[in-house]
């Protein structure tokens, strides 16, 4: 290969990995947001089952009431 | 006319749309367009240029984003101002690193100050490095987006009056202006310049675009956990 | 003296006073460019010629400049002021025309004395000189006075101004160099016009969206 080749296709790999460093960094991005969303999700199945708990808990204490 | 812009304004139409013009781009310069006296560093010029070009249409981007935002205040628009600059520093990186290896070529120099485009594109460049640090120096919030917003602004007016400074200040630092007169552009040569400049634009349509979804995304789900969780 | 210009010479004088009695700025400036002009001494090789000179003269003037507007908005900030100038019926844009005019003001009194200086330890200094110097003046006060209220909102204040100035300001030193310079000083002082109105008219139209909340 010709020193200008070489070149040419260094300019052309310059281009070639800036934009997958690009896809790199959209790729931790995604992943980030994945994480949060799993947390999210876990921070309402958790807050849901508390509620659930709780009813239950205030349904017994209903019915003692009433005996 | 809504409706043909309509799949183009969508990072996925754009995405496809990029693939199959840089494709094209690519193949139509190394198997169609001729290599001419200038050599083979001549491919280089098919996409540095049109980088270059690119760079420039994202700053511009992003300072018409910031006139919506002060003007119409528009929510939105200084997000999306930000990320169209951010996408005119990544072309603006690649412009200066393929314009070095070019000059290298031609000239046997890494840098040469005598490049009228190269120093312009390092001064741009230089101010819109800075823009992140300011940004990221202030507080989130409406005082941030204004100032961004004014920034950008400055940054479009500061392009064409660099552009005359450079030209000026070639006279009292190189006082023998050497022209770069290449040889006219061949019609296939001007065909495959454009089909690669049509194809950039459409790259960094597509990058913006991605970019963008990924900073609403994050706003959407802060404002999901606080609706859910409050 | 009523309204728009009145109030800029108000709120100018104002500071011209704070400066008086306190003297926080102008010695330092001053003192600045006289170590600078002391340091090029030493940094220029015997042989340099008098145009090497005069574009070290610019970055003493460009870097004392950018001492001296690091410290516009210092009287406010002190006393915590600024909230309180801003609600006061006085339009935005005069804030700004004010503090460019008490920063020219600073900048010409400091220029007195390194031109003075410039010319007993350095070079014969020109007419063309002195007009580039007046150009420059301008449009390094009207946009400095614009960023260093940027500035003043970044938590990075002192730092992030230097950065923001300096790339704004190479048109500046383009045109004040070649002024300086160049055999036909014309142009170049044309385009520090040039320059000065642009900016000034921009500066001028987008304070108000730099100060408020």
């Amino acid at each position: 290969m010709s020193s200008t080749e070489k070149y040419v296709a260094a300019a052309y790999l310059v281009v070639f990995v800036m934009i997958l460093l690009y896809v790199v960094i959209i790729a931790a991005k995604l992943t980030r947001l994945d994480r949060e969303v799993g947390e999210l999700a876990d921070d309402v199945r958790a807050q849901r089952q508390g509620e659930a708990a709780g009813d239950a808990a205030a349904g017994v204490a209903d019915a003692g009431a009433d005996g | 006319m809504k409706k043909l812009i309509a799949p183009l304004d969508n990072a996925v139409g754009l995405a496809l749309l990029a693939t199959l013009l840089i494709g094209v781009a690519t193949a139509m310069t190394f198997f169609y367009a001729p290599v001419d006296e200038d050599g083979l560093n001549q491919k280089i010029f098919y996409f540095h240029v049109p980088i270059a070009l690119t760079a420039y249409a994202t700053f511009g981007w992003g300072a018409w984003k910031a006139l919506v935002h002060l003007w119409k205040k528009k929510p939105g628009a200084d997000l999306e101002s930000y990320v169209a600059i951010h996408q005119g520093t990544i072309f603006g990186s690649l412009t200066l690193i393929t314009g070095s290896i070019w000059a290298k070529l031609r000239w046997g120099h890494w840098w040469l100050w005598g490049e009228q485009e190269l120093v312009l594109f390092l001064v741009i460049f230089l101010f819109y490095c800075t823009y992140f640090m300011l940004r990221y120096s202030i507080e989130a919030g409406p005082r941030r987006a204004n100032i961004s917003a004014v920034y950008a602004l400055f940054g479009v007016v500061l392009i064409p009056i660099s552009f005359l400074a450079i030209r000026l200040a070639e006279n009292y630092i190189h006082p023998i202006a050497f022209t770069t007169n290449g040889p006219q552009m061949a019609g296939s040569q001007f065909g495959t310049f454009l089909v690669c400049l049509v194809a950039m634009f459409a790259l960094a349509g597509a990058l913006y675009r991605l970019e963008l979804l990924g900073k609403r995304l994050d706003t959407k789900l802060r404002d999901l956990r606080e609706l859910v969780l409050s | 003296m009523n309204g728009y210009f009145g109030d800029v010479v108000t709120l100018a004088v104002k500071d011209l006073r704070l400066e008086l009695r306190a003297r926080d700025t102008l010695p330092a400036m001053a003192l600045f460019v006289l170590s600078t002009m002391t340091i090029f001494h030493f940094a220029l090789p015997s042989g340099s010629s008098d145009n090497a000179a005069l574009g070290l003269l610019w970055i003493a003037i460009l870097f004392t400049a950018l001492l001296g507007l690091t410290r516009t908005y210092a009287p406010e900030r002190e006393q915590s002021m600024f909230d309180g100038l801003l609600l006061s019926p006085v339009d935005r844009s005069a804030i700004w025309l004010a503090k460019t005019v008490a920063a020219l003001a600073f900048l010409a009194a400091v220029e007195v004395v390194a031109l003075l200086a410039f010319w007993l330890f350095f070079a014969h200094i020109g007419w063309s000189l002195l007009a580039a110097v007046a150009l420059a003046d301008i449009g390094l006060c009207a946009v400095g006075a614009l960023v260093a209220a940027m500035a003043t909102a970044s938590r990075s204040r002192e730092l992030i101004l230097p950065l923001l100035l300096l790339p704004l300001t190479i048109p500046v030193i383009v045109g004040a160099v070649g002024a300086s310079v160049a055999d036909d000083p014309g142009k170049y002082l044309a385009f520090l016009a040039m320059y000065d109105a642009i900016f000034g008219v921009i500066a001028w139209a987008t304070f108000e969206y730099v100060v408020a909340e």
